[in-house]
C-alpha cells in the first residue's frame, strides 16, 4: 500500500482558494461558536475532566462493561453480535440482510461503517445502500469518502452541491441554495425509507446499564433509518460504552458544544428495543480497538467521541481539507488513529502538524492529541518509517549539530562553499522555502563571531 | 547572578541582532553573562521531525557545554520548550534533569525570575501586533489560551512589553492561532505553512501596526518571509530587541 501524502493533497485542495478559504472561515466559525457554548458552562474544565475520567474507567474495565450491556440488551429483545474486525462485521450485516431477502438498506452516517468499508461490501453483493444523512447521501453521490466527521461534505460549496444535484437529481443547477438543496435531497431520500428492507445506524454511545444504544443527530434520518424499516443493524465500536445514564449526561452536555457550539442536537435518541413486529441487531465492533488498548502511548485516542473539534481548530486541517489525509479518520484524532490501522500507509500523517497544540485543548475528553502526534513521528523512526530524504538531512544535520566544531565551520559567514543553513533549512532544498516566502538572508557576521570579535577580543585587550 | 546565553543556531546565523540585543539587556539588568562558544543546537530540528537517533548527539552537546550553569536563558520559546519538555534523545542523568529545569526562555527569566516590569530606556512609540509562539504559549504556559475560555487572561511577554513607555498594542483576529512555521513542517508542508502565515499576516495587516514582534524569532522568520512575499517592508523585531532599546 503507497504512503499517503496528504502535503501535496493539500496543495490541490487550496488551488483554486475558493474551497479552502471558505472552509477555513466555517470551521473558524464553529471553533467560535464552541469558545462561546463552552464559556456559557461554568463547569467546562470539571465535565472535561470528568468525561475523560468516564472514559478512562470505562476503558479499563471494557470486558465488564460490554458483557452488562449484552445482557442487558440481549433482555430487552436485542440480538448482540461481535465482530472481530471489518470483514467480521460486514459478513454479519451481510449474513442479516441475505436471511431477510432484504436487498434494499438505508444508512444514516457512522464512521465505523465508513471504516470497515461496509457499503461497498454490500453493494458488490447487490445490495442498494442509500446514506441518508445529507452530507453523507452527496459524499456518496459524488463517489468521495466523507472529509469531516460530523460534516462529511464540508468541504464542498452550495455551488457543488447544486451542480452535483442537478447531474444526479436534474434539480435546477443554477439554485445554489442550502434550503432547496435540502428539499431537493428530502423528496430524492424519504421514499427510500418507506421502500428499504433494512435500516442501519451507528451509534454515539452504548449505555451498559440499560443495553440501550444512543444516537445523536440532527437530521433526523437516524431515527426514521432505525424505526421504519423492520429489520434494524446497529453497528457500534466497543470503545463507545459507557456504564450508566448519569454519564450519558456529562458526554451529551460537551459533545455539541465542542461540535458546532450548540446545547443540543435536534435529536438525542435512545434506542432500546426493537420496534413492534421488528428486530434489532447491534454489531459490537473491535476492529484494531483492543490492540489500541494495549498501546501505553497511544490508547487514550479510545475516549474519543467523535465531535470533531479538534478537526475544526487545527489550522493544517481547515486549510487542507479533509479529503487531503486520504483516511477514514482526518485531522488530529485521524493522524494519531490511522497509523493503528497501517503504519506504512500513514506514515507521513504525523507530519501533517504544526504541534501547535489547539486540539489537545479544545478536545472535550482531553486526549493528548499534540503530544501523540509528536510520539507517532517517534515511531515512525523506530519502524523505519522516515523518508529517505529527510532521514539523510537529519543524519547530515544531526553530524553538524553535535560537533561544535563542524558547526562553527558550517554556518561560519566566510566558509560560503560549505555553509549549511541551520534549522529547518537543513532538510530541504531552500527552493521549498522560497515558493511562497522570501528566504531569509545570512547576516555578515553571525552572534558566534560577533561575540568572539567585540567580546572575547576586546576582553584580552583589556586583559581580562 | 550568573547566566549562561544560549543562542539558537537561526539566531546565529540570520538574526545576530537578536543574540546582541538579548546579551545588551541582560547586562543591563546587571546579570553576568557567559556565551559558552562550544554551543550548538538543542536538537529540536531532528526530535521534531521524528529522528531522535540524529538529535542525541546534538542533546549531548547541550548537556555537555550548559550542565553546569545556573541559569540557561534562551530568546526562545520554542527551544526552551524542547530542553524542557522533550529531551529525551540524550540518556536521562542529574546532569541532563538540571539543564531542563534551569533552561529559561527570555521572557520568562525577565517576567518569572528577574521580576523585571519596567524599562525605562527602552522607548518606543509604535504601535505593536504582538505574536505568541504555540511552543510558548501551550508549552510553557506564558500566556493564557484561546481554548481555554474561563482560564485568567494573562500574556508574560505583554505584561513586559507594556513596560515600554510609548509602547501601544493593536488587536488583531485569530491571535493565538498557529503561525504555520511548525519547525520542519515550514518546508514538508510549505503551501499550508505559507497560507497560514499569509492569513496571519492579513489579520495583523487590518490591524494596522507599524510593527510585528515575538518572542520567537522562528516563527517571525516565516512571517517576515511571507509579508516580504506580499510586498510588504514592515518591520519585524524580536522582544529583546524592544527591551533593549532599539529605534527604528
Amino acid at each position: 500500500m503507497s504512503r499517503v501524502d496528504q502535503a501535496e493533497a493539500a496543495v490541490k485542495f487550496m488551488e483554486d482558494h475558493v474551497h479552502e478559504e471558505r472552509l477555513d472561515k466555517i470551521l473558524w466559525t464553529a471553533r467560535m461558536r464552541r469558545d462561546q457554548a463552552a464559556l456559557q458552562v461554568p463547569e467546562w474544565e470539571e465535565l472535561r475532566d470528568l468525561a475523560s475520567q468516564i472514559k478512562e474507567h470505562t476503558l479499563s474495565n471494557l470486558a465488564h462493561y460490554l458483557e452488562e450491556f449484552e445482557k442487558n440488551a440481549k433482555a430487552n429483545g436485542v440480538t448482540v453480535h461481535w465482530a472481530r474486525d471489518a470483514h467480521e462485521h460486514n459478513e454479519v450485516v451481510y449474513r442479516l440482510l441475505s436471511e431477510k431477502r432484504v436487498t434494499t438498506l438505508v444508512k444514516s452516517k457512522s464512521m465505523l461503517t465508513e471504516e470497515c468499508e461496509t457499503r461497498p461490501f454490500l453493494e458488490t453483493r447487490g445490495i442498494r445502500v442509500t446514506e441518508t444523512d445529507l452530507g453523507e447521501r452527496i459524499q456518496q453521490l459524488d463517489d468521495q469518502p466523507p472529509s469531516h466527521i460530523t460534516g462529511p461534505a464540508i468541504h464542498k460549496t452550495t455551488e457543488d452541491v447544486a451542480d452535483l444535484f442537478s447531474r444526479v437529481y436534474g434539480s435546477d443547477k443554477t439554485k445554489a441554495d442550502a434550503v432547496y438543496l435540502a428539499n431537493v435531497m428530502r423528496e430524492n431520500t424519504r421514499p427510500e425509507f418507506l421502500k428499504a428492507g433494512a435500516g442501519m445506524t451507528g451509534g454515539n454511545f452504548l449505555v451498559a446499564s440499560t443495553g440501550a444504544v444512543v444516537t445523536v443527530t440532527n437530521e433526523g434520518n437516524a431515527d426514521l433509518s432505525g424505526n421504519v424499516p423492520l429489520l434494524r443493524i446497529c453497528s457500534v465500536g466497543i470503545e463507545k460504552i459507557i456504564p450508566a445514564d448519569e454519564h450519558l449526561a456529562v458526554f451529551i452536555r460537551l459533545l455539541t458544544r465542542s461540535a458546532t457550539g450548540e446545547k443540543i442536537t435536534q435529536f438525542t435518541s435512545t434506542f432500546r428495543k426493537p420496534r413492534k413486529d421488528g428486530e434489532m441487531h447491534i454489531i459490537l465492533v473491535d476492529n484494531g480497538r483492543s490492540a489500541r488498548l494495549g498501546m501505553e502511548r497511544f490508547w487514550p485516542s479510545l475516549k474519543c467521541i467523535r465531535c470533531a473539534a479538534c478537526m475544526n481548530t487545527c489550522p493544517v486541517y481547515r486549510r487542507s481539507g479533509g479529503l487531503s489525509y486520504g483516511s477514514n479518520y482526518m485531522g488530529p484524532i485521524g493522524i494519531i488513529l490511522m497509523p493503528t490501522f497501517d503504519a506504512h500507509k500513514y506514515s507521513e500523517l504525523p507530519f501533517s502538524s504544526t504541534l501547535n497544540g489547539s486540539c489537545t485543548n479544545v478536545c472535550p475528553v482531553k486526549i493528548d492529541i499534540h503530544e501523540q502526534i509528536y510520539a507517532w513521528r517517534e515511531v515512525m523512526e523506530d519502524k523505519d518509517q522516515i523518508k529517505i530524504v529527510k532521514k539523510e538531512a537529519m543524519i547530515v544535520a544531526g553530524k553538524v549539530l553535535s560537533s561544535p566544531q563542524l558547526y562553527q565551520i558550517a554556518t561560519s559567514s566566510t566558509e560560503t562553499a560549505l555553509k549549511i543553513l541551520p534549522h529547518f533549512a537543513i532538510y530541504n532544498p531552500l527552493n521549498y522555502w522560497g515558493k511562497h516566502r522570501d528566504v531569509p538572508q545570512a547576516a555578515e557576521e553571525t552572534f558566534h563571531e560577533w561575540y568572539k570579535n567585540h567580546r572575547l577580543k576586546a576582553n584580552e585587550v583589556l586583559g581580562l | 547572578m550568573e547566566v549562561a546565553l544560549m543562542i539558537p543556531c537561526y539566531i546565529d546565523t540570520f538574526y545576530p541582532q537578536v543574540g546582541i540585543a538579548t546579551l545588551e539587556l541582560l547586562e543591563r539588568l546587571n546579570v553576568s553573562v557567559t556565551y559558552p562558544a562550544e554551543q550548538t543546537c538543542c536538537g529540536q530540528p531532528m526530535a521534531n521531525s521524528g529522528c531522535y537517533n540524529e538529535a542525541r548527539g546534538t542533546e549531548e552537546n547541550f548537556v555537555r557545554i550548559f550542565g553546569d550553569f545556573e541559569y540557561i536563558v534562551t530568546p526562545s520559546g520554542s527551544c526552551t520548550h524542547h530542553i524542557r519538555n522533550k529531551f529525551t534523545a540524550v540518556a536521562d542523568s542529574p546532569a541532563r534533569q538540571r539543564v531542563q529545569n534551569r533552561t529559561y526562555d527570555l521572557v520568562e527569566f525577565l517576567h518569572d525570575i528577574l521580576n523585571i516590569r519596567d524599562f525605562p530606556w527602552a522607548t518606543f512609540e509604535k504601535k505593536v501586533a504582538l505574536h505568541t509562539s504555540c511552543s510558548a504559549i501551550r508549552g510553557l504556559n506564558m500566556a493564557s489560551m484561546s481554548e481555554r475560555v474561563h482560564d485568567v487572561k494573562f500574556s508574560k511577554p505583554k505584561k513586559l512589553l507594556e513596560g515600554v513607555p510609548g509602547l501601544q498594542f493593536v488587536e488583531f483576529e485569530r491571535f493565538d492561532e498557529c503561525c504555520g512555521f511548525g519547525g520542519t513542517f515550514s518546508v514538508t508542508e510549505e503551501a499550508v505553512a505559507a497560507k497560514m502565515g499569509y492569513d496571519k499576516i492579513g489579520f495583523m495587516t487590518k490591524a494596522g501596526p507599524d510593527v510585528i514582534v515575538s518572542s520567537d524569532m522562528s516563527c517571525l522568520m516565516h512571517l517576515q518571509g511571507c509579508a516580504r512575499r506580499l510586498n510588504q517592508d514592515r518591520p519585524f523585531l524580536h522582544i529583546a530587541e524592544i527591551l533593549n532599546g532599539v529605534t527604528l
